[in-house]
């Protein structure tokens, strides 16, 4: 299946699961903000989680189907349609060649990943298919895509091939057939424009004030302009340590919440550096950061406290559930 | 000082082998370093060595389904176990199985380095701050004993210590937007190098030719956590000559 970009959209990249294995040398992890939508568009089309997707920013990109392709779309809802009629998410659809995929005004969130059968199709660097924008490598030619860009998708599945033949003998004249089944409401994380995320106490917790430590899982925290993929820095109630120590740098982690001297807590996220010095006073739990990943600045969110047990649990949960439907999406095709 | 071990979230384990940055300490990081690299524990996607931890990063999903698998059915509730205890159990065996820290060794990597001029702009105020003259800045500079603590702000950036007290300079009042890659820089009592082009706020004193982030390679980083370092100064005529070298 091949694709070509007609209008790149805000900020589009080429994303996985992540670059692992090299933050001692440096190197970020990078990979989709919200691994679950990411993991969910991918499971849709039977393609395996670790295969690119692609990530789209608040304005989704116009893409053209030069082949017939099997897509899901999971994540924000940028208002996507193809030749004109909206296309729905969170479910595998069958898309016929010489269509287009274009997005409206975003209805909710800010990213949406598109999966394509197959996964997108990039040099892997570093055992990662992910964009690194900064050192300009990995994803497609290491940057955001561009009007023109051509992408391909890697062989298809066993699965996707069952799949698009079970959505075949539905079609009908329309340019595209959408399952009748997808990922239930049931499974998806608690998306919210104001959500209350979990999380644990950080490694120095203990270095700030009461009061602070207090207004940190009790009042709100607006997410400020100054946020991108690499981290969010929020705008709340000015956050102080009972006295300054200086913290030697160690490593950080996908939802650490760090605090530099001026009191307004930042949130590392998916293009985070791999160390920092500053005081960590909460790390989010696994299973809340799609709701963080899926906040853009303005809105506002809340911290609420859960224990490292059961945010542990939680995670284990969720992959319960998950593999569950994987197991439904099977049964339905065999 | 105890080793101390702490959750990183829901996702990985902080190794605390001190609060300082201090060569004992910093042997035991790569004394733990090495056992871990030669010999991956159950479940590990990597590990971070910094300057006082180590922090292994497992997938809590791969440790789990190896100790209980996924026998859950329709209503029935999951075996309960933690693969964070059970992983600071695995982190405890490990350390009692390591002996004393060897003292540090580690290789030695020459960095040339053109100082000064164009290249090196701060080389002037970095003199000026400690009363030396700009040869005596250089000579310092090139003659200490440096050591490789951890590689992290960008791809191939290292955090080294060592460098003589007499040549410390604080940051710049404000950062430039962009400094070279390459650009030999201080900040306080520490000296570093920039793989990449970024902004940066350390006085900048001179340029090596040698291109620290390899993306290609493996390792993608020139210098890695542990090894030492020695600065050589260069000619112009030098420098143009390693970078043709390698181009």
């Amino acid at each position: 299946m091949t694709m070509r970009v007609i209008r790149p959209g805000l900020l589009t990249t080429v994303q996985d699961t992540g670059r692992y294995g090299y933050q001692k040398h440096g190197v970020i992890v990078s990979g989709a903000m919200d691994p679950f939508a990411h993991r969910a568009a991918n499971l849709l089309v039977g393609n395996r989680d670790s295969d690119a997707t692609l990530e789209m920013t608040l304005i989704g990109a116009a893409l053209e189907f030069t082949e017939d392709a099997l897509i899901a779309i999971c994540g924000a809802d940028l208002s996507p349609t193809i030749d004109g009629v909206p296309v729905p998410l969170w479910k595998p659809v069958w898309v016929k060649k010489g269509t287009v995929l274009e997005s409206g005004g975003c209805r909710f969130g800010a990213r949406s990943y598109l999966a394509v059968a197959g996964g997108i199709q990039v040099p892997v660097v570093m055992n990662s298919r992910s964009t690194y924008l900064r050192a300009g490598i990995g994803g497609h030619e290491g940057r955001p895509l561009r009007a023109g860009d051509v992408l391909k998708s890697g062989p298809l599945p066993e699965q996707s091939a069952l799949m698009i033949r079970h959505l075949r003998t539905h079609a009908e004249e329309g340019a595209f057939v959408p399952a009748e089944w997808g990922i239930g409401p049931e499974l998806l994380p608690m998306y919210e424009s104001q959500p209350v995320i979990r999380a644990i106490r950080g490694s120095q917790w203990d270095w700030f004030a009461a009061d602070s430590q207090e207004a940190f899982f009790s009042q709100p925290f607006r997410v400020t302009p100054q946020s991108d993929r690499m981290g969010y820095r929020l705008e709340g109630p000015v956050l102080s340590l009972v006295r300054q120590t200086e913290l030697i740098s160690e490593a950080v982690s996908f939802g650490t919440v760090q605090v530099p001297a001026e009191g307004k807590p930042i949130v590392l996220l998916a293009d985070r550096q791999t160390t920092g010095g500053y005081p960590k006073i909460a790390q989010i739990a696994s299973v809340d950061l799609p709701l963080i990943a899926q906040t853009k600045p303005g809105d506002v969110i809340r911290f609420v406290e859960i224990s490292r047990a059961e945010a542990e649990a939680l995670l284990l949960d969720r992959e319960c559930s998950i593999r569950q439907a994987k197991l439904g999406i099977q049964f339905k095709l065999a | 000082m105890k080793v101390h071990v702490e959750p990183l979230g829901d996702h990985a384990v902080v190794v605390r082998f001190g609060t300082s940055i201090d060569p004992h300490i910093h042997g035991q990081v790569k004394q733990f370093s090495a056992s871990l690299e030669q010999d991956p524990l159950p479940g590990m996607v990597e590990y971070i060595p910094a300057y006082a931890t180590v922090t292994i990063f497992y997938d809590p999903v791969a440790v789990y389904e190896r100790n209980k698998g996924w026998q859950r059915t329709d209503g029935g509730s999951r075996p309960p176990f933690s693969p964070y205890e059970w992983y600071c159990g695995q982190i405890r065996e490990r350390l009692n199985s390591l002996g004393e820290a060897a003292p540090a060794s580690g290789r030695v990597v020459k960095i040339p380095v053109l100082y000064g001029g164009e290249v090196g702009p701060d080389l002037g105020e970095v003199a000026r701050h400690n009363n030396l003259t700009e040869q005596e800045v250089i000579e310092t500079h090139a003659s200490g004993d440096y050591q490789v603590y951890m590689i992290g702000f960008a791809p191939g950036f290292p955090y080294i210590g060592g460098m003589p007290e007499k040549i410390a300079t604080p940051r710049r009042q404000s950062p430039r937007l962009s400094i070279p890659a390459g650009s030999v820089g201080i900040a306080g009592k520490q000296t570093g190098i920039y793989p990449l082009e970024t902004p940066g706020g350390w006085q900048i004193i001179g340029r090596t030719p040698l291109r620290l982030f390899r993306p290609e390679a493996d390792p993608p980083s020139l210098l890695q956590a542990g090894d030492r370092v020695r600065f050589v100064p260069v000619t112009e005529e030098e420098f143009r000559a390693y970078e043709e070298g390698s181009a």
